[in-house]
């Protein structure tokens, strides 16, 4: 058994990782921890599929305090006459999607892209205040994208990272807004979708932002990294007549997949761009100029070589994964991204970049796994779709 | 952890279980805890020859694809059908139901190569 050796030698790399105020609470919840993006993490606390079904029928938390978070923020004085702000300005020449459209409280799903288009991360900006923008990346770039706006940024502005201070948890499931009005109080109204709020919870401040990861409803929710272990108890403890469960990075990856969300370093990388991966509605080709934009021009105007599909396996048997081959009539057209066995579907699915001629809903591919081919046909998104109530 | 006391075991987490001329195999509760929720198992095909450590089958979770290895040289003389429509057997019964294949042993020998019980829990800790 390769694996169960592998993981074993993670316990050894375990000290070069670094832990999120939570980990003591991970490992007395029985967690296995794994290495991911530099942290040591949940990977599951009883099992990724029990932890997926909690999230699809109740509520399932989170620990997502690896992840990072920056304010861009300008001095009030150096709001335009009748223009946006030089925040707005700025993050507009960084990021692909138009951040003029967010009033305050607002966010969106964006990318930070580098001078040949493509990803360097997928994050979400909120406008915070109307000079002051929060900006959520991915743990495995949060480094890497620092630096690139560090090197980027404008004088009159500041750039923060506050990625130390913070832990954050993310509630996601059916059961979220009970959870919720459980723990900030029943009169206390949620935030609209993919709007944020600074609310109280026993005297601190933290955020709630209303986004996920997984397809529920559900909440984002940043707090002091002090306060952490205060947070995630009480929302254990609340949550605890609702059905919830902690869950792990295995379970987030399978609900993701099945929404056909990407992940950063499988599904999005440096040598892909948002048009190439379907990800076009994020980004504003109407803008004057960002970073990227010649390059995601070009690829409009000529269609991309390959894009990235959803597709489901035509019969019950090994489930895909990252890397297996695809082919069309003997001939290889691409690779696999993403892929695992569905839970909600019990059923093989994933992702796969493929030559742009038979990246069509319906076409009929093969994956080929462990040197034999098995049908799978290209699908529409999302990959699960909730049964109607 | 459950770790049989009549049944032997290789550094790789495979059970070994002998029967006469041949040995059952399987995987430890150990390592189904650790891949948890088994989704689909690749079978030896029978009458394969096989040598000692040799990759023989696939046990794959929803998270990843685990080889298993021949604990010694022989030919597969069973595969458990029953893994096909119910892998799930592995996380429920490790030392049961939930057995992998049979191999027909060359050399009764190779056996002493491998860990007893308590060699095999020093080994997982």
């Amino acid at each position: 058994l390769r694996k169960v050796t592998l993981s074993l030698v993670s316990v050894v790399t375990e000290a070069a990782a670094r832990k999120t105020p939570l980990y003591d609470e991970h490992v007395r919840l029985g967690a296995k921890m794994v290495p991911f993006a530099g942290w040591l993490m949940p990977v599951q606390y009883t099992s990724i599929v029990e932890e997926h079904q909690a999230v699809r029928n109740n509520v399932g938390v989170f620990d997502i305090s690896h992840m990072g978070q920056f304010i861009v923020a300008a001095p009030p004085s150096s709001q335009k006459i009748g223009g946006e702000g030089a925040a707005a300005t700025w993050l507009n020449r960084m990021l692909t999607n138009n951040v003029d459209k967010l009033d305050v409280s607002m966010g969106q799903y964006t990318f930070l892209l580098n001078d040949r288009g493509g990803i360097i991360d997928d994050l979400i900006v909120y406008r915070i205040d109307e000079q002051k923008y929060l900006l959520v990346v991915n743990a495995a770039r949060a480094d890497e994208d620092f630096a690139w706006l560090q090197n980027h940024l404008e004088e009159s502005l500041s750039l923060t990272s506050r990625s130390a201070d913070f832990g954050a948890a993310a509630i996601q499931g059916p059961q979220t807004m009970a959870l919720f009005h459980a723990l900030f109080g029943k009169d206390i109204e949620l935030p609209a979708r993919n709007h944020i709020a600074d609310l109280s919870f026993n005297g601190t401040n933290v955020s709630v932002a209303r986004t996920g990861y997984t397809g529920e409803d559900g909440i984002e929710v940043f707090f002091p990294a002090n306060d952490a272990v205060k947070f995630w108890s009480a929302l254990l403890e609340r949550g605890k007549p609702l059905g919830i469960k902690p869950c792990g990075l295995g379970a987030r990856d399978t609900l993701r997949l099945e929404m056909c969300y990407p992940l950063n370093g499988s599904d999005l990388s440096p040598e892909r761009n948002p048009i190439e991966a379907g990800l076009g509605f994020f980004v504003d080709l109407g803008k004057p100029d960002f970073v990227g934009r010649d390059a995601l021009l070009k690829t409009k105007e000529f269609g991309p070589l390959e894009r990235l599909v959803p597709f489901r396996m035509k019969e019950k048997g090994p489930p895909p994964r990252p890397h297996y081959a695809v082919f069309r009539n003997g001939e290889r057209i691409g690779e696999v991204t993403s892929g695992t066995v569905s839970p909600s579907l019990n059923w093989g699915i994933g992702m796969a970049y493929v030559s742009s001629a038979h990246a069509k809903i319906g076409a009929e591919i093969d994956i080929e796994i462990r040197g034999q081919k098995f049908s799978a046909t290209v699908e529409k998104k999302p990959l699960y779709k909730k049964p109607a109530p | 952890m459950i770790i049989p006391n009549d049944l032997l075991y290789t550094e790789s987490h495979e059970w070994i279980k002998r029967e006469g001329e041949n040995i059952r195999v399987g995987i430890t509760d150990h390592a189904q805890s650790e891949l948890t929720d088994v989704v689909y198992v690749e079978l030896p095909k029978l009458e394969r020859q096989v040598n000692a450590k040799e990759p023989i089958a696939v046990v794959e979770s929803v998270k990843a694809a685990s080889d298993i290895y021949a604990p010694v040289k022989g030919t597969v003389v069973e595969a458990n059908k029953a893994l096909e429509a119910d892998p799930g057997l592995i996380n429920r019964e490790p030392y049961g139901q939930g057995w992998i294949f049979v191999l027909k042993i060359e050399n009764a020998d190779d056996l002493k190569n491998l860990k007893d019980a308590s060699a095999y829990k020093t080994q997982i800790g």
